[in-house]
């Protein structure tokens, strides 16, 4: 009896001691990849800050109005003006939907070709 | 284990043969026994004390190791710890009212020599020559050979420099991460985000440190690491500031100023959407701040809008007559003799031109600016009640405005503030203020009374400060300063839909020499809008105008700064939303004559 208590609690201490060994290399797997990946997000943040830079940039007042001045022909982009804003009343409904079509009249002589 | 009796019988019967006591041989006995289990229990203690000893051992060595290796190894961080999280190495950005990227961080690189490195220092100096036109071949050739171990080359280059030089190909040519502060508006708003530079330097990195404005003021929080990138918020807006900084460059070169400055200030939050100082620079590449002796506002760094501090002139008037009526001494309506001569202290006082407009009502002493009639309501109110209105106007300090030239802002009071001095102030000279003061005392007028400190930061809701004159007194200054315009000195003031009230003021130039210039004047016009229940107040402010009009030179702010004001409402106004209104008119002066 007591030699079966010993060979289980050896069999535990192995069994514990694989276990433990496992968990331990899968900890090193996790903190790696949680490093790897942290280091992406500071690559993609240090690409987001420099993307943002870039289209505060582009968006820069002085470009914007030159752009306007040299498409001026196409789009026709002028200043805000007091005059031009506008009330709710001035906006036309939109128009109202096609009643839909019932009786429709086949204009096409392709069904006569069909069936002289 | 054999067992010894204690009275063995053949020593026993032996022992009585002999006639001796057989006790004795059973006490020797115990005794013995006794030794054996002292030997044995001796051995058992002193193998457990082994034992123990050894653990001690081990667990101490364990001990002593661990913290050996902890002293010798380099320190590492967890690896388990979030960072960059919550966590920014970089400077804070500087973001507008809407979010709207002023001031943020770009990766770029420097470069730096290892002349022990070199393969070939001649070729490598010809070819950073070819790269970078600036630098001086020979000097560079010189250090190279020369027994220097580093040289900074460039402090900063961009990506294709970084490939050219990489292209020579000397391993002695080293490139260091830099981070750079970028403004991608330009001049934009330049005044109010100063710039940025390196403080300390080494290879791997650079402090990045704010020079002046905001990036100045709050380089604590825009560099604390704990505030997880989180940006400063201004309260400027981006297009309107574009839109007034555009207005007043063009109003500018027309008006043949050599600078202007314009406040565009929220009345009830104080906050400042757009404040511009022309001519301006590049915050991207700050020149450096003048050092020979001539005249500070020359340079592009000068501040005019908050550190240009000059005698405003006739837009002063309003806060006399304002104080006259808050104080109950006359209301907008009563008659004031205006005629001449007046003597104060042994000066005359006189009018523009020479005019005399007799006897006029308080609200036509403002439409014409008087300086008699106003002087005349500064005898009434008294130096002691005006320095303490203008006072709790914020006009004796600098402004509490964010950015650090605010504090050069101080404004030049006189020294004895006697009658002389009440009358002149009260017409705008001997009190140098500047355009920022006038903004903030404009705003108490506009919102009803109160004061409100001017600020850059975004706020919420309305910020009012202590009450400086009551509700009727505002209500009547701002009736008054919208007379000026429908029928005043600055009619070309008026925007349509935009009720603009306000005020001219042209002051003469001092000379450093003391004295006043001829011929230089500072004209401002200070306005709110829309009059009858204001949001905002401008001012505009041009150095040294003149323009031909009507066949004559033209100074006065009438003809100067009133029209780039009024072009300033009408692009600006719309940008913030405000859309034109019919300005509610006068009740009908139906009388109830029976019931």
């Amino acid at each position: 009896m007591r030699s079966i208590i010993y060979v289980l609690t050896a069999l535990a201490v192995f069994g514990l001691a694989l276990w433990a060994y496992q968990e331990n290399y899968k900890t090193q797997q996790v903190l790696k990849d949680t490093q790897r990946l942290q280091r992406e997000i500071g690559d993609a943040q240090v690409r987001l800050s420099v993307l943002r830079a870039e289209w505060a940039y582009l968006n820069r007042p002085d470009r914007l109005r030159e752009l306007a001045d040299l498409n001026f022909d196409r789009l026709g982009l002028l200043p805000l003006r007091p005059d031009q804003f506008g009330r709710v009343d001035e906006v036309a409904y939109p128009p109202a939907p096609l009643p839909p079509i019932t009786n429709a009249v086949d204009v096409s002589t392709l069904n006569g070709e069909q069936f002289p | 284990m054999s067992r010894i009796p204690l009275r063995p019988l053949a020593r026993i019967l032996d022992a009585r043969s002999r006639g001796e006591n057989p006790d004795a041989i059973e006490r020797e006995n115990i005794r013995q026994r006794h030794e054996e289990m002292q030997d044995r229990s001796r051995a058992r203690a002193e193998g457990r004390l082994l034992v123990l000893g050894v653990f001690f051992l081990c667990a101490f060595s364990v001990v002593g190791v661990r913290m050996g290796l902890l002293a010798t190894s380099e320190a590492q961080e967890p690896l388990a710890s979030v960072k960059g999280a919550t966590i920014a190495t970089q400077r804070a950005d500087i973001v507008d009212r809407e979010g709207r990227i002023l001031a943020t961080n770009f990766e770029t690189h420097s470069l730096y020599a290892q002349p022990p490195l070199m393969v070939d220092p001649i070729a490598a100096a010809e070819g950073l020559a070819q790269v970078f036109p600036d630098l001086d071949k020979e000097r560079l050739i010189k250090d190279f050979t020369g027994k220097r171990k580093f040289i900074w080359i460039k402090k900063r280059i961009s990506p294709e420099q970084k490939q050219a030089v990489h292209d020579i190909g000397d391993p002695g040519l080293l490139f260091g991460p830099r981070e750079m502060r970028l403004y991608p508006n330009g001049q934009l708003a330049a005044h109010v985000l100063g710039g940025a530079g390196f403080g300390k330097e080494g290879v791997n990195a650079a402090e990045v440190i704010g020079v002046a404005g905001v990036e100045r003021q709050f380089d604590g929080y825009l560099r604390d690491p704990a505030n997880g990138a989180k940006p400063l918020q201004l309260s400027l807006d981006l297009t309107v500031q574009a839109a007034a900084e555009r207005v007043l460059l063009g109003g500018m070169k027309i008006m043949n100023a050599k600078g202007a400055s314009s406040v565009l200030m929220d009345v009830h939050t104080g906050e400042v959407i757009s404040v511009a100082s022309l001519p301006a620079f590049d915050p991207n590449d700050r020149p450096r701040p003048p050092t020979s002796g001539l005249d500070p506002s020359d340079s592009p760094l000068f501040n005019r809008a908050v550190q240009g501090v000059y005698e405003l002139g006739s837009v002063f008037k309003i806060f006399a007559a304002a104080q006259a009526v808050d104080l109950g001494l006359v209301n907008s309506e009563t008659i004031i003799d205006t005629a001449g001569p007046m003597r104060v202290g042994g000066f005359t006082i006189g009018e523009f031109r020479n005019k005399n407009y007799g006897k006029i009502s308080v609200a036509d002493i403002i439409v014409n600016s008087s300086n008699r009639g106003t002087g005349r309501l500064a005898m009434q109110i008294g130096p002691e009640r005006q320095q303490a209105f203008l006072n709790s106007l914020g006009m004796f300090d600098p402004t509490p405005f964010e950015i650090v030239e605010a504090k050069g802002g101080q404004p030049l009071l006189p020294k004895n503030w006697g009658d002389l001095s009440t009358v002149t102030i009260s017409y705008g000279h001997g009190l140098s203020t500047s355009p920022m003061h006038l903004a903030a005392g404009y705003a108490a007028i506009a919102n009803g009374g109160h004061y409100v400190s001017p600020t850059i930061l975004r706020q919420k809701g309305p910020q009012y400060g202590p009450r400086v004159m009551s509700p009727t007194a505002a209500r009547q200054a701002r009736k008054m300063l919208r007379k000026v315009v429908t029928s005043g000195t600055a009619s070309f003031g008026e925007v349509p839909g935009y009720a603009v009230g306000g005020k001219t003021g042209t002051a003469d130039k001092p000379k450093p020499t003391g004295g006043y210039y001829e011929d230089t004047v500072i004209a401002t016009f200070a306005t709110l809008f829309p009059a009858h229940d204001p949001k905002y107040v401008l001012i505009v402010t041009l150095d040294e105008p003149s323009i031909m009009a009507y066949g004559e030179k033209r100074r006065t702010a009438g003809w100067t700064a009133v029209p780039v004001a009024a072009e300033m409402i009408g692009r600006v106004a719309p940008l913030l939303g405000l859309r034109p209104q019919v300005e509610p008119g006068e009740t009908a002066g139906i009388t109830l004559t029976s019931n």
